[in-house]
């Protein structure tokens, strides 16, 4: 093993609502959707129409630039809706499902006895490409490119992050197995990134295994190959989530696309946060049911400094997502609430202007309030608190809205990916949007440089 | 809070886009958000946000202040009776200098915030809350008896070259307080230097020397008074300035709370060490100098280097941007600051001065901080 890294930097914010360690199986919904908008940069080319019968792994649409890299159906059943949006953009599949699933046969195959080529192929006509992402820009890999090495981060440390050791009990063959597959993928080396504790992922073989110790963001991908081989201009490395190695290692087990995974409901609005097993694309509507508090507040899907708005009347589980997170909404006037240490232990800061310093281990309930407006950039030296990455993140965030793409290269834009700013976005005392602006910033670079 | 509430609501409608009063909708919202941190929630990124915004940092600055301004009036009381050989209670000495001094307060944000919500309205965005600090910064780093005018003025240019040539808050080179007190330094020099300026109505009391320890010093007096007088601020001086225990007092909650950074105020401090001591070293040579053979220790105690670099040198917008960065610019901000004091007596606040000129630097010293990253990347890439 290589030496341990520790990461100073950083901040943990404790929210209330922790998932308890149980798991439970959720009802089958009667509807699932696949939301293109996951897919940053993709755009899609459909190959059903409504009415279309699919199985588990039938291909739904491909990406316009690359027609090998498909997205498949997560369920069996019936096309009944295409979703559009303003100029047609499409923004879900959404499939009836079928009391029973059936299964497309991709092929069982022990991925040991197989050649780079042919794993790639199985894993592209799955579906389950869409899951390996690739650093810079943090979109979807191109197959064709030859990367540098693939990171895995076995653990989160966002707010009420799920834990994979957790969630993953039973699944450690399928892991193993997922781990076999990616290493013939690349010529590099396989990095599996894991923290102090002592799980199954210590034992895992056939790759690199690097224990990263710190607060959040190190258990981000994008922090962990920052700190193990930055990435150079011109150098791709490719990243895939611990659940999706599992999906992945089910398709060479199974021969089928299984893309179920299991998730934490948390937030200081749910009744009781556990765990539930659960499918990609499933409607959240009945799986919310009686599960949350119903006035005034916000389902995110993914984490509450990354994850996207949904609802739980009628939105679907993002095809990443290994958490929904409940909190309430902050759409609350507090009068005189900018005086220093008003507010008392309520509100919770990483200055030293409220009281939360007091009770570092105290869990917050905090609110989608903005707790401000928004200004220019003043206070400096706070978001390099909160970014491990060996950048200048303000001088970074300036090149990107001045446009100037030379600068971003020499500070950079290559290593970073959004959600890295993410506790810019909350620590920043003028209520800058950095994740939004580093968006911007990957995708002028994508148009200009690619 | 209901009522007050309801009061912003009922009124608010006006102010919205399509509304009769829509222009002047940054001068409503700069009340409305300041009677109440807005309802206004995320919209993009991170769901949740930190309790911080740039009105809490501001106001925690002029917390900072308060402990300076206080005994800045008492003090102005202080001199005032002393000048006279009356004596007065602690609520005499307190009042007299509030009478001088908050008037001068008012004019300044008086001028200042007008222009800040006049360019707010004009140019269609939020009124930024720097001004808060600059406002009172001004009044306290300027000699009571000032005529308002006078202060009026400087505050005008100020914000108005400044600050506001620049494009506002954030994007200033030059720390707008020391611009005004520059102003009217170069403007109205007999009404900023000399020995009649610094206790107030001096200039009527005859035969009374109201100098500062500086200006007596220049001119070539080596008797000043007692260490601890200056330490505690018993001294005659700009109204903020005199108190290093005030100032320090300060200092400990701006530390605390993270607001101003420790690297500049200790590197600022070292820098002035250092080049006190260096010119007491020299001063060996040059006894009838009583600036160059003043204590260097105590050189750091008097005028306003303790101020300036407590909260001017701080400032995050005019100041080096970068960690490392801030080292170099505290240092140089009080190793010249000290230099300028002794060398050219005619301006003994030379760490205004020095502020002032690393401030016009400090984008060349975070230029080639930075550089120094950008270069590491590139050396990254030629090895691989």
């Amino acid at each position: 093993m290589s030496q341990d890294i520790r990461i100073k930097k950083g901040l943990d914010i404790k929210l209330k609502g922790t998932a308890e360690e149980t798991i439970s199986a959720s009802s089958r919904p009667k509807i699932f959707a696949i939301q293109p908008e996951d897919f940053h940069g993709i755009t899609p080319k459909l190959t059903v129409k409504v009415g279309t019968e699919v199985s588990v792994g039938t291909p739904l649409f491909y990406s316009k630039s690359n027609e090998k890299i498909k997205f498949t159906s997560p369920v069996s059943g019936t096309v009944t809706e295409i979703k559009r949006g303003a100029k047609r953009k499409i923004l879900a599949i959404v499939i009836a499902s079928k009391t029973a699933d059936d299964y497309v046969n991709f092929g069982k195959a022990d991925p040991k006895g197989l050649g780079g080529e042919e794993i790639l192929s199985k894993i592209l006509d799955s579906g389950c490409w869409a899951f390996v992402n690739q650093r810079p820009y943090d979109v979807i890999a191109n197959p064709a490119d030859e990367p540098k090495g693939i990171f895995i981060s076995s653990f989160d440390t966002a707010p009420l992050a799920p834990d994979y050791s957790y969630a993953l009990k039973g699944q450690e063959l399928a892991f193993q197995a997922g781990i076999d597959a990616i290493s013939k993928l690349t010529k590099g080396k396989v990095t599996l990134c894991i923290d102090e504790s002592i799980n199954f992922f210590n034992k895992v073989e056939n790759v690199n295994i690097q224990k990263i110790i710190g607060k959040h963001p190190s258990g981000n991908v994008g922090v962990q190959i920052s700190k193990v081989a930055p990435i150079n201009q011109g150098e791709k490395v490719w990243t895939i989530n611990p659940q999706d190695v599992v999906i992945i290692g089910n398709l060479f087990l199974t021969g089928e696309y299984r893309p179920n995974r299991v998730i934490a409901l948390a937030g200081s609005e749910v009744k009781k946060p556990q765990y539930y097993s659960v499918t990609i694309g499933q409607s959240l509507k009945d799986f919310l049911e009686g599960k949350i508090n119903k006035n005034n507040i916000r389902v995110i899907s993914g984490n509450v400094l990354t994850g996207a708005k949904t609802s739980a009347k009628d939105g679907f589980l993002g095809f990443y997502d290994n958490l929904i997170s409940a909190i309430p909404e902050g759409n609350v006037y507090r009068m005189f609430g900018w005086i220093p240490f008003v507010g008392g232990s309520k509100i919770h800061s990483a200055s030293k202007t409220s009281f939360s310093w007091l009770s570092p281990k105290k869990e917050y309930v905090l609110n989608t309030n903005l707790n401000g407006e928004e200004r220019a950039m003043v206070v400096t030296g706070e978001m390099e608190k909160v970014m491990p990455i060996d950048i200048y993140p303000m001088q970074l965030l300036k090149a990107i809205l001045a446009n100037d793409i030379e600068k971003m290269e020499n500070l950079g834009i290559y290593e970073v990916a959004p959600e890295d700013f993410s506790l810019i976005d909350y620590t920043s005392s003028s209520k800058i949007e950095a994740q939004k602006i580093v968006r911007q910033g990957l995708d002028l670079m994508i148009n200009e440089v690619g | 809070m209901g009522f007050i509430r309801n009061t912003f609501d009922k009124y608010k409608p006006l102010f919205d886009k399509g509304g009769k009063f829509e222009k002047l909708a940054p001068g409503f919202n700069a009340f409305d958000t300041l009677m109440f941190v807005p309802n206004h929630t995320t919209k993009y990124g991170a769901h949740i946000r930190d309790g911080v915004d740039l009105k809490r940092v501001m106001v925690t600055v002029i917390f900072a202040l308060v402990p300076a301004m206080i005994f800045g009036m008492w003090n102005v009381g202080y001199q005032y009776f002393s000048q006279l050989g009356e004596a007065g209670t602690f609520l005499d000495y307190l009042l007299y200098g509030a009478f001088k001094f908050l008037p001068m307060v008012v004019v300044s944000y008086g001028v200042g915030l007008g222009i800040e919500f006049a360019f707010g309205i004009f140019r269609g965005h939020e009124i930024n809350e720097g001004y808060l600090v600059s406002g009172l910064l001004i009044p306290l780093i300027m000699p009571i008896d000032l005529p308002l005018w006078m202060l009026g003025v400087s505050v005008a240019f100020a914000v108005l070259i400044g600050k506001e040539a620049f494009g506002g808050t954030g994007m200033n080179v030059l720390n707008p307080a020391l611009v005004a007190r520059a102003f009217a330094y170069f403007s109205y020099a007999p009404s900023m230097s000399g020995d009649k300026v610094w206790v107030a109505d001096a200039s009527t009391v005859d035969a009374i020397s109201g100098e500062t320890i500086l200006g007596a010093l220049a001119s070539g007096q080596s008797e000043v008074g007692s260490v601890l007088d200056m330490f505690l601020g018993f001294v005659p001086g700009s109204v903020g300035e005199t108190s290093v225990l005030m100032i320090l007092i300060g200092a400990a909650f701006l530390l605390f709370t993270g607001v101003a950074s420790w690297r500049i105020m200790l590197s600022s401090l070292l820098g002035g060490a250092a080049m006190g001591i260096i010119f007491n070293l020299v001063g060996t040579s040059y006894p009838e100098n009583a600036l160059l053979n003043f204590p260097w220790w105590q050189h750091l105690l008097v005028g306003g280097f303790a101020f300036a670099i407590v909260f001017m040198a701080t400032d995050p917008v005019s100041g080096a941007q970068t960690n490392r960065g801030k080292w170099y610019y505290g240092f140089l901000i009080g190793f010249l600051g000290i230099m300028i004091r002794i060398i050219n007596p005619a301006y003994p606040e030379g760490i205004m001065m020095s502020i002032l000129l690393l401030n016009v630097f400090a984008p060349t010293i975070d230029h080639y901080v930075i550089q120094a990253n950008i270069k590491k990347r590139k050396n990254r890439l030629k090895i691989v």
